[in-house]
């Protein structure tokens, strides 16, 4: 019954699709000017088109690197590479996702913790607020520097300081939508609880958490997103420890654009891979909670 | 515990005043209501919008504080007879939690209560029974139509060991024909139990149908008007609505209406 090109694996295919034509075509016109360069350097003619778009196609150092140069890199650097080399890329994601992780759990349990005592401290809500979003108006590559810099000096190395950046982001968009979430029970329910003389602890565990859940995921989906980028940022200073973003930071130092899109693409496929793993969480709890099917 | 004797009123109120602090100035919700409910009485408050109903249910359940005059509940404060809990309240909307299943909504009470677990089930049973909701235990809120959901919050209400029970127009939101069943249905409930039953409408023929005293409020300040003591008998088959002793009764408390509305042209 239902046609081909309603299904949503078509839709996906056909944007897909018209991404690489894109970025073909960008490649040629992005990586043209120097290819010339080289040809009127080594006194070279300019070769037919078959040749002249290989030639561009596989250049060491493009601008804008090829979707299959990209994907040849990315597959030399995870299965054609043993995972405990330092060049394997499948390693350093490997070192990235574990600082996101612990991050992004600490982060969720500090939100979750400052939501609580915001919600139930008129003094909280009013001190506590306005600072929890000036950090996040300071820029994380200011401050991710200097952060690692002190954690190092008290002693924190190791994964603990890249995890710390990841907290410091990951935890805002908890705290906020928690205090939403925890406030979200109507006053019927209530005036409901407190005719059965309910304490704050049972009005929390009874009400007011269950009904913050589909807050709580939501926040998770942005915490866990921005948590990867914190712990890339915090690579791109603390380099010692390895992952993507040292990945990143030595392929930049040495114009290795063809490394760089690879690790590129596979943060963005860890992001996908974390969020979608928040949202299947999500569905479990969800469902259990009696919750409509959409 | 005095609690329930026949004869003893189980709410007492003398010269109540509730003065709300808007930004517009003050409001005057409840002024100088004097008012009894014995045990075991139907007591309806009937009255157009603003004229203090809901608010004096609220009062009576300790969910907003009188400015003036006295109110005891069994004898005790509001807030006393609250934290004994004392009465079952059963809100305009259904107010069930959307991730209990319904025999779970009506237990919330028990577990908070404290009552064990072989006694919460036993107690949800009844109440479903009493409700005519066995079957639908395992049912999500959002599964039943809107009358069955308001049928479990009465059920929760009724859960527990509370001899008053305060509605606040809870049939409101329902269309008429689910209306007239679950107010034959109230009667019922309302013979087998024995509570004390506050419950506000603004439903004239619902107020007569159900009550053995009506009480009519009018607004601007909100004040009791009339207080009507129904010569109905206990047994009401719906078609009672149509005798000339219902009809009567439903004029005068129409009348009590009007006089309390005359003034409202001129402001």
């Amino acid at each position: 019954m239902s046609d081909i090109r309603e299904s949503k694996a078509f839709a996906v295919a056909t944007v897909l699709a018209v991404l690489l034509v894109v970025w073909y075509l960008a490649s040629i016109l992005l990586n043209l000017q120097p290819q010339l360069d080289t040809y009127a350097r080594t006194a070279a003619p300019v070769p037919p088109l078959p040749q002249l778009l290989a030639d561009l196609w596989s250049q060491a150092k493009p601008i804008l690197p090829a979707p299959h140069q990209i994907v040849g890199e990315m597959w030399n650097a995870t299965i054609g590479q043993d995972i405990a080399s330092k060049r394997s890329l499948l390693q350093a994601a490997g070192i990235t996702l574990a600082g996101t992780v612990l991050g992004f759990i600490i982060g969720t349990v500090l939100g979750l913790l400052l939501a609580v005592y915001i919600v139930h401290n008129e003094a909280a809500n009013r001190s506590l607020m306005p600072w929890i979003i000036a950090s996040q108006t300071i820029p994380i590559l200011a401050i991710a520097p200097m952060l690692v810099v002190g954690f190092n000096a008290i002693g924190l190395t190791g994964i603990l300081p890249k995890a710390l950046i990841s907290t410091y982001l990951s935890f805002f968009p908890v705290v906020v939508g928690m205090v939403k979430g925890f406030r979200s029970p109507d006053q019927m329910q209530l005036d409901l609880m407190r005719s059965y003389s309910a304490s704050r602890g049972t009005v929390f565990w009874r009400l007011r958490l269950p009904a913050s859940m589909p807050f709580l995921f939501a926040s998770m989906k942005v915490g866990v997103a921005i948590a990867l980028i914190g712990a890339l940022v915090a690579e791109l200073t603390y380099t010692s420890g390895g992952g993507l973003g040292v990945r990143l930071l030595t392929g930049s130092y040495n114009g290795q654009t063809v490394v760089m899109w690879a690790v590129l693409v596979i943060a963005a496929v860890l992001a996908a891979i974390l969020v979608a793993s928040v949202g299947l969480a999500e569905r479990l709890v969800l469902r259990n909670m009696g919750a409509q099917p959409a | 515990m005095a609690r329930g004797q026949i004869g003893t009123n189980v709410v007492e109120a003398k010269g109540l005043g509730l003065t709300f602090a808007t930004n517009d100035g003050d409001v005057v919700a409840l002024s100088d209501v004097d008012l009894d409910i014995a045990a075991g009485e139907f007591v309806s408050f009937i009255g157009p919008s603003g004229c203090g109903k809901t608010t004096l249910l609220r009062v009576i359940a300790d969910l907003e504080r009188p400015t003036t005059g006295s109110i005891t509940i069994n004898g005790m404060s509001p807030e006393e007879a609250r934290k004994s809990r004392a009465y079952g309240y059963v809100f305009q909307a259904p107010a069930l939690f959307p991730w209990r299943t319904i025999e779970r909504n009506v237990a919330l009470p028990l577990e908070i209560m404290g009552y064990p677990e072989a006694e919460r089930r036993a107690r949800i049973a009844r109440t479903l029974e009493l409700v005519n909701l066995a079957g639908f235990e395992r049912k999500f809120p959002w599964q039943l139509s809107g009358g069955m959901q308001q049928r479990a919050s009465i059920a929760r209400a009724l859960a527990f060991d509370a001899d008053l029970l305060l509605m606040d127009e809870p049939f409101g939101a329902l269309d008429e024909i689910v209306r007239d069943h679950l107010n034959s249905e109230l009667l019922k409930l309302f013979a087998r139990t024995k509570k004390t039953i506050a419950f506000v409408t603004h439903s004239i023929p619902e107020a007569v149908y159900l009550s053995t005293k009506i009480v009519v409020m009018s607004p601007r300040p909100g004040r009791v008007t009339d207080v009507i003591h129904s010569t109905l008998p206990a047994e009401r088959p719906l078609e009672i609505r149509e005798t000339p002793e219902f009809l009567a009764i439903a004029h005068r408390v129409r009348q009590g209406l009007h006089a309390g509305h005359s003034y409202e042209e001129t402001v």
